[in-house]
C-alpha cells in the first residue's frame, strides 16, 4: 500500500478508531476521552492539509477494495471532494472543542462522543466517495450515526424528533437505494466523473427512465438536503445540544444531501446531459420555492435555534439553486456557498448555544440587552447575520453576488428577485435579534448558570464562535486569494464545465 | 500438514464429531461446558480445512463406508452446502460460548447434548446428497429443535414445542410422501441422478408440490408461520437463536437445492405464486413485529417476514436473485441470532422482555443493546451489512428482469424493519433510573451477541469472496443472468 | 401391476384421513394418533411402488427406507408421548390453545 491509497484511509480512520475506543471509555476517563478527540481532530486537520497539497501537485489519491463481482468501493480525492472534507474536518476541530466544553458534567459523554467522531468519519465518507455505491454507504452511515446524537438529551421530545428524523432519512435511503440500484443496471459504472458518465452511452437513449432515477435519487438526498416539502424533521432536530445541531446544519447531514445533489447533477449525469433532459429547471424551481418558502416561516419563530433551522433551510437551498442554473457563474456560487453557509451557520448555532448555556435563553423574545452581558458572543453572532444578510464584504455577500450575475448570466432574471426577496427575508428575522440583543434594556435578570469570571463563559464555548466568525470574515475578504474556498469553487466549476 | 488435510474425511466429521460430542456431554454432565467448547472448535477446524480442500480441489461426493449409492450413503461437499456448514459453525460456536453462561446446572445437562445433537443433524442434512436422506436429516433436526423448545418447561414453552413437534412431522411426512412418488416415477432418490432423468410429468409435479408444502410447513413461509412465534419467542435465548438462524434455513436449504438441481423448468405461475406469499409474509411478519409487545416475539414475527424475502427469489429466478437469497440466509442467520442472544441477555437481567419497560435496562446492558442495534442494520439492509448485499443482489435482478413491484417489496420491507428494529433501539436512550433488582450478565453472553452482530455487518464487505465460494460446483446450475 | 394403485391409494387414504384427524382433534393424543396413521399411509405407499418392474424382484431400496422410516416413527412417538404428558402436568390439559394471534 502506498502513500496515495493510505491517505484517503488514513482520514477515515483518525476519527473512526477514537471514536471506537471513546465507547469503550468509562465516564470518567474524562482525561484520555478529551486527548482522544483533539488528537483525532488535530490528525485529520494535517492529514487533509497534506491531502491538498497533494491534489495540487497533481497526485492522484484512490483507494479501492471490491464490494460485488462488479462494483467497487472508491474513495477518492478530487477537487470537490476536498472542499468538503477541509471544511468538515475544520469545523470538527472546532465543534469539538465547543462540546468538550459545552457537555461537562453531563451524562453519557462517552457515548456521545462516540457516536460523535463516527458522524464525521461518515460525512468524510461522504466527501471522498468515489462512485455511488460507496456514497450511499456513507450516507446511510451517517443517519445512523446522527441519530444517538439527535436523542441524545433522551427526553420525550427529544425522542419524538428522533423519529421523525428517522422517518424522512430512513425512507430517504430507500429511495436513493432504488435509485443507485437501477442506475447500476444500466450502466456500467457508477464512479464520479467531471461531466457524468451518461452521455453517448446506450442506456443515454432512454430519456424516460433516467428522469424517473433522477427524481428518485433527487427525493432521496433531498430529504437530508431539507428541500421542501421534505424538511420536516430539520426544526425538530434542533432539541439536540448545541455542538449537535451545529454540525448537523453547517457540516453533516443537510451539507452531505445537498453535497450529494452536486454530485448526481454534476458526476452522475453530467450538467449538459442533466439540462438536455430538462430536470435542471424543476430542481431549480424546487430549490427557489425552499428558499422563499423556509425564510418565511423563519420570520414566525421565536425560538432562536428553531429560527436558525429554517435559515439552515433555506439558505442550504442556495446551494441546489446554484448549481442546477446551468452556467459556470451561478455554478461557483453554489458550491462556494457549501463551505460559506457552514461557517457562518455554524457560528450562529455556537452562539445560539452559549445563550442557552450560559444564560438560559432560547427565545428571541428573551434577548433584549443580551449583548451588554455576553459581547463576543453577539459579536460573533452578529458577523455570522449580516453574512446571512448578505453584507459586503462577508461570506455570504460572495455567494450571493455570483449566484445574481450567474442568474442573469443563464437568462433566468426571476432568480435575482428570488435572491432579493430572501434577502429582505434574512434581513427580517436576523436584524430584529441584532437590534434587541445590542440596543434594548434587559427585560429582566437572566438565570446566570455560572459564576462571572474574566470571561463572559468558558474559553471552550467562546473560542469557536469567534474563529468561525473571523472566517466568515476573512473568507470575503481575502475571497481572490489562492486557496480561497472561492478560488476552490472556480478550480471544481472549470473542471466540471471543462475547457 | 497437507497430507493430513488430505487423508481425513474432514466432512464426515463435521457429523461424526458433534454426535460423540453429544454422547460425551451426556455421559459426563459435569464436564459437558468443556466438552462441548472442545467440539465446537473442533468443528470449527474441519470446516476450515473443509474448506482449504475445496477451494483447492473443487466439489465433491464421499461415498460413506465405500458404500455407493443406491443403499449405502452419500455425502456431497460443494459450495453451497460448504456456505451452510460454515454459517452453522460460526453461530454454533457463538451459541456455545453463550450457553455456557446462559444455563443453570439442572437445565444445563440436558442442554448440551441435545443442543450437540442438532447441530450434527444440521451438518447431516448439509451434506446430504439424496432427498431421502435429506428426510432423515430433517427429522432428527426438527426433533432436536422441538426438545430444546421444551426446555424452557413454562407451559408457554411446552405448548408451543408441542404444536411446534406436530407441524414439524406433518411436514417432513408430506415431504416424504413426495419423495416416495418421486423414487416412484423416476427410480432415484439421489439429486444427480433424478437431474438427468426428471421430466415434467404430473407425477413429478404432484411430488413436487407434497415436498414443497412439507417444506414450507417448515421453513415458516406464510400462511404456513403460525407455528413459528410461539416456539421462538418462548425457548429459552441461545435455542431461539439457533431455531431462528439456523434450522428454518434447513429445510429452505432442500428446497432450494430441489429447484436448481430437480424441477427441470420453471413455470412463470408458480414461482409468482410464491413471490407474492413471500410478499405477504414480508408484509403481515413487519406489521406483526410492529404490533408485538415483547422483545423475543418481535424478533420472532421479524424472522417471518425474512422468510418471505427469501421467497421473493423464486419469481426472480436469476443467479443474482439466488445469490442474494443465499447472502440473506447467511447474514440473517448471524444478525438473528446475535439478536435472540441480545434479547436473551436483558431477559436474564431483568427478568422480562417487555418492551415498554425496556428503558429500566437498556443503561445497563449498553453492549447488549449494541449488538440488537448493529445486528439491526444488517436486519434492515443498510449498508455494509450482509443484508445490504443480500437486498441489493435481489433489488438488482427485480429491475433488470422488469419486475419492479418485488422491488418495492423487498424496499417496503426494509421500512418496515427499520421501523420495528428503531421501536427498541429507541428506549436505550430514554432517561431512565437504574433498576432496583437485576442480576449481573456474564461478559461472555455480551460478546458473543455482539461478535455475531459485527460478523454480520462485516459480512458486506467480503462479498467477492462468498460469491465465489458459493459457485464452487456450480450449484445453481439452471440460473443463469439472462 | 393392477394391484399397485389400490394399495397405493390405500396409502394416500390413510394419509388423508390422519391429515383429517390431525387437524379436527384437539387432544393431542389423538393427534399423535392421527400423525401415525399418516406415517402408515407413507410407508404403505412406498412398500407398493418398490414393485416397479413387471416379474421381477420387487427393489429392496422402499424396504429400506421404510425401516429408516419406523424407526424415526417409533422415536417421535415415544418424545410425543413424553411431551404430551409434560404439557398434561403442566397445564392441566392434554390439549393445544387456541391460537393466538399477536
Amino acid at each position: 500500500m502506498n502513500a496515495s491509497t493510505a491517505l484517503p484511509l488514513l482520514i477515515l480512520a483518525s476519527s473512526l478508531l477514537p471514536g471506537l475506543v471513546i465507547f469503550f471509555l468509562p465516564e470518567s476517563s474524562i482525561r484520555i476521552r478529551t486527548a482522544l478527540n483533539l488528537f483525532g481532530a488535530v490528525t485529520k486537520l494535517v492529514l487533509v492539509a497534506v491531502m491538498a497539497r497533494g491534489v495540487l501537485h497533481g497526485v492522484d489519491y484512490e483507494a479501492r477494495m471490491r464490494l460485488l463481482p462488479d462494483l467497487d468501493l472508491v474513495l477518492r480525492a478530487d477537487a470537490l471532494s476536498l472542499l468538503f472534507v477541509s471544511l468538515s474536518s475544520v469545523l470538527w476541530l472546532l465543534t469539538t472543542v465547543y462540546a468538550i466544553g459545552y457537555l461537562e458534567n453531563s451524562p453519557h459523554r462517552s457515548r456521545f462522543f462516540g457516536f460523535f467522531s463516527l458522524c464525521v468519519t461518515a460525512t468524510v465518507g461522504v466527501a471522498m466517495a468515489g462512485n455511488l455505491i460507496t456514497f450511499l454507504l456513507f450516507y446511510e452511515l451517517l443517519t445512523l450515526t446522527t441519530y444517538p446524537l439527535i436523542v441524545h438529551r433522551g427526553t420525550e421530545v427529544a425522542r419524538l424528533a428522533g423519529r421523525s428524523y428517522l422517518r424522512y432519512t430512513i425512507a430517504g435511503g430507500a429511495l436513493l437505494l432504488v435509485g443507485v440500484v437501477w442506475l447500476s443496471t444500466l450502466f456500467d459504472t457508477l464512479e464520479f466523473a467531471p461531466g457524468g458518465f451518461m452521455a453517448g452511452t446506450e442506456a443515454a437513449s432512454r430519456p424516460g427512465t433516467l428522469i424517473v432515477i433522477f427524481a428518485l435519487l433527487i427525493a432521496g438526498l433531498g430529504v437530508k438536503a431539507a428541500l421542501v416539502p421534505l424538511h420536516g424533521w430539520l426544526p425538530k432536530a434542533m432539541v439536540a445540544p448545541a455542538p449537535v445541531s451545529a454540525l448537523l446544519h453547517a457540516v453533516a447531514v443537510v451539507k452531505a444531501g445537498a453535497f450529494g445533489i452536486v454530485r448526481v447533477v454534476y458526476d452522475v449525469y453530467g450538467i449538459e446531459f442533466a439540462a438536455n433532459l430538462g430536470v435542471t429547471q424543476p430542481l431549480v424551481m424546487v430549490a427557489a420555492a425552499t428558499i422563499l418558502y423556509a425564510s418565511v416561516r423563519a420570520l414566525f419563530q421565536d425560538d432562536l435555534k428553531r429560527r436558525l433551522a429554517y435559515s439552515t433551510v433555506s439558505q442550504v437551498s442556495y446551494i441546489t439553486l446554484g448549481i442546477a442554473m446551468v452556467g459556470p457563474i451561478a455554478t461557483i456560487g453554489g458550491i462556494v456557498h457549501i463551505v460559506h453557509q457552514g461557517l457562518m451557520k455554524i457560528a450562529l448555532f455556537f452562539c445560539a448555544g452559549n445563550l442557552a448555556e450560559t444564560l438560559d435563553i432560547h427565545k428571541v423574545s428573551d434577548m433584549d440587552g443580551v449583548a451588554h452581558r455576553m459581547p463576543w458572543t453577539m459579536g460573533a453572532f452578529t458577523v455570522g447575520a449580516f453574512g446571512m444578510i448578505g453584507v459586503p464584504p462577508l461570506a455570504g455577500f460572495i455567494s450571493k453576488w455570483y449566484l445574481g450575475t450567474g442568474a442573469l448570466a443563464a437568462e433566468q432574471g426571476w432568480i435575482v428577485l428570488v435572491l432579493v426577496a430572501s434577502s429582505v427575508l434574512n434581513a427580517a428575522y436576523f436584524l430584529p435579534i441584532v437590534h434587541a440583543a445590542w440596543f434594548k434594556t434587559p427585560k429582566g435578570k437572566w438565570q446566570d448558570k455560572r459564576d462571572r469570571q474574566r470571561l463572559e463563559t468558558r474559553w471552550m464555548l467562546l473560542l469557536p464562535p469567534m474563529a468561525t466568525a473571523l472566517l466568515v470574515l476573512a473568507v470575503g475578504l481575502l475571497a481572490n486569494m489562492p486557496l480561497s474556498p472561492l478560488e476552490w469553487a472556480r478550480l471544481i466549476t472549470m473542471t466540471e464545465y471543462g475547457p | 500438514m497437507e497430507a493430513l488435510a488430505a487423508t481425513v474425511s474432514w466432512d464426515a466429521c463435521l457429523i461424526v464429531l458433534p454426535l460423540l460430542g453429544a454422547i460425551a456431554c451426556f455421559a459426563w454432565p459435569n464436564a459437558a461446558k468443556k466438552l462441548a467448547l472442545g467440539t465446537a472448535l473442533a468443528v470449527l477446524v474441519s470446516i476450515a480445512s473443509l474448506t482449504i480442500r475445496v477451494t483447492a480441489a473443487g466439489a465433491f461426493r464421499h461415498a460413506v463406508g465405500a458404500w455407493g449409492a443406491p443403499l449405502g450413503i452419500e455425502l456431497l461437499v460443494d459450495g453451497l452446502s460448504l456456505v451452510m456448514l460454515s454459517a452453522t459453525a460460526i453461530v454454533g460456536l457463538a451459541i456455545t460460548i453463550y450457553s455456557a453462561g446462559y444455563f443453570k446446572a439442572d437445565v444445563s445437562s440436558r442442554f448440551w447434548p441435545l443442543w450437540l445433537f442438532l447441530w450434527a443433524s444440521l451438518n447431516a442434512l448439509f451434506l446430504s446428497s439424496d432427498i431421502f436422506n435429506l428426510y432423515v436429516a430433517l427429522e432428527l433436526t426438527g426433533l432436536a429443535a422441538v426438545t430444546l423448545t421444551a426446555l424452557a418447561g413454562s407451559a408457554d414453552a411446552l405448548t408451543a414445542a408441542a404444536r411446534y413437534l406436530l407441524v414439524s412431522l406433518l411436514g417432513s411426512l408430506t415431504y416424504l410422501l413426495g419423495v416416495a412418488l418421486v423414487y416412484h416415477g423416476f427410480g432415484s432418490v439421489d439429486m444427480a441422478v433424478l437431474a438427468g432423468r426428471v421430466e415434467s410429468t404430473p407425477v413429478f409435479w404432484a411430488a413436487f408440490s407434497l415436498m414443497f408444502v412439507g417444506l414450507a410447513l417448515k421453513t415458516a413461509l406464510f400462511p404456513f408461520h403460525f407455528w413459528l412465534p410461539p416456539a421462538h419467542a418462548s425457548a429459552p435465548a441461545p435455542v431461539s437463536a439457533a431455531l431462528s438462524g439456523l434450522v428454518i434455513k434447513a429445510s429452505f436449504y432442500i428446497l432450494m437445492r430441489l429447484w436448481f438441481e430437480i424441477v427441470p423448468a420453471d413455470y412463470s405461475t408458480f414461482t409468482n405464486f410464491l413471490g407474492v406469499l413471500g410478499a405477504a409474509a414480508v408484509v403481515w411478519g413487519g406489521l406483526q413485529a410492529l404490533r408485538a409487545k415483547r422483545l423475543k416475539l418481535l424478533i420472532a414475527y421479524s424472522t417471518i417476514m425474512q422468510v418471505g424475502y427469501l421467497f421473493l427469489a423464486f419469481p426472480l429466478a436469476v443467479a443474482a436473485a439466488w445469490r442474494g437469497a443465499l447472502y440473506l440466509i447467511l447474514s440473517h442467520a448471524l444478525a438473528k441470532s446475535a439478536m435472540f442472544l441480545a434479547a436473551g441477555n436483558i431477559l436474564y437481567c431483568a427478568g422480562h422482555d417487555r418492551i415498554e419497560s425496556l428503558d429500566r435496562i437498556a443503561q445497563r446492558l449498553p453492549m447488549s443493546l449494541a449488538a440488537f442495534a448493529v445486528a439491526g442494520v444488517s436486519i434492515m439492509g443498510l449498508p455494509p451489512s450482509g443484508g445490504f448485499i443480500a437486498k441489493w443482489l435481489m433489488v438488482e435482478a427485480a429491475l433488470k428482469s422488469g419486475q419492479w413491484w418485488w422491488a418495492v417489496t423487498l424496499v417496503l420491507g426494509s421500512l418496515f424493519a427499520a421501523a420495528y428494529v428503531f421501536k427498541v433501539v429507541g428506549y436505550a436512550f430514554t432517561q431512565a433510573e437504574a433498576p432496583h433488582t437485576s442480576i449481573d450478565v456474564p461478559a461472555a453472553m455480551e460478546w458473543a451477541a455482539l461478535a455475531l452482530a459485527v460478523a454480520a455487518v462485516l459480512m458486506g464487505l467480503i462479498a467477492p469472496w462468498i460469491l465465489a465460494s458459493m459457485e464452487i460446483g456450480r450449484a445453481f446450475p439452471g440460473a443463469a443472468i439472462p | 401391476m393392477s394391484s399397485v394403485p389400490l394399495f397405493a391409494l390405500v396409502g394416500a387414504g390413510l394419509f388423508c384421513i390422519g391429515l383429517y384427524a390431525l387437524i379436527v382433534y384437539a387432544h393431542l393424543l389423538r393427534k399423535i394418533l392421527a400423525i401415525n396413521v399418516m406415517g402408515s399411509g407413507v410407508f404403505l405407499v412406498l412398500a407398493t411402488l418398490a414393485d416397479r418392474t413387471v416379474n421381477a424382484a420387487p427393489d429392496p431400496v422402499p424396504h429400506a427406507m421404510i425401516i429408516t422410516g419406523i424407526v424415526v416413527a417409533v422415536a417421535t412417538t415415544a418424545f410425543a408421548l413424553v411431551l404430551m404428558l409434560k404439557v398434561a402436568e403442566k397445564t392441566g390439559r392434554a390439549e393445544l390453545p387456541d391460537e393466538r394471534t399477536g
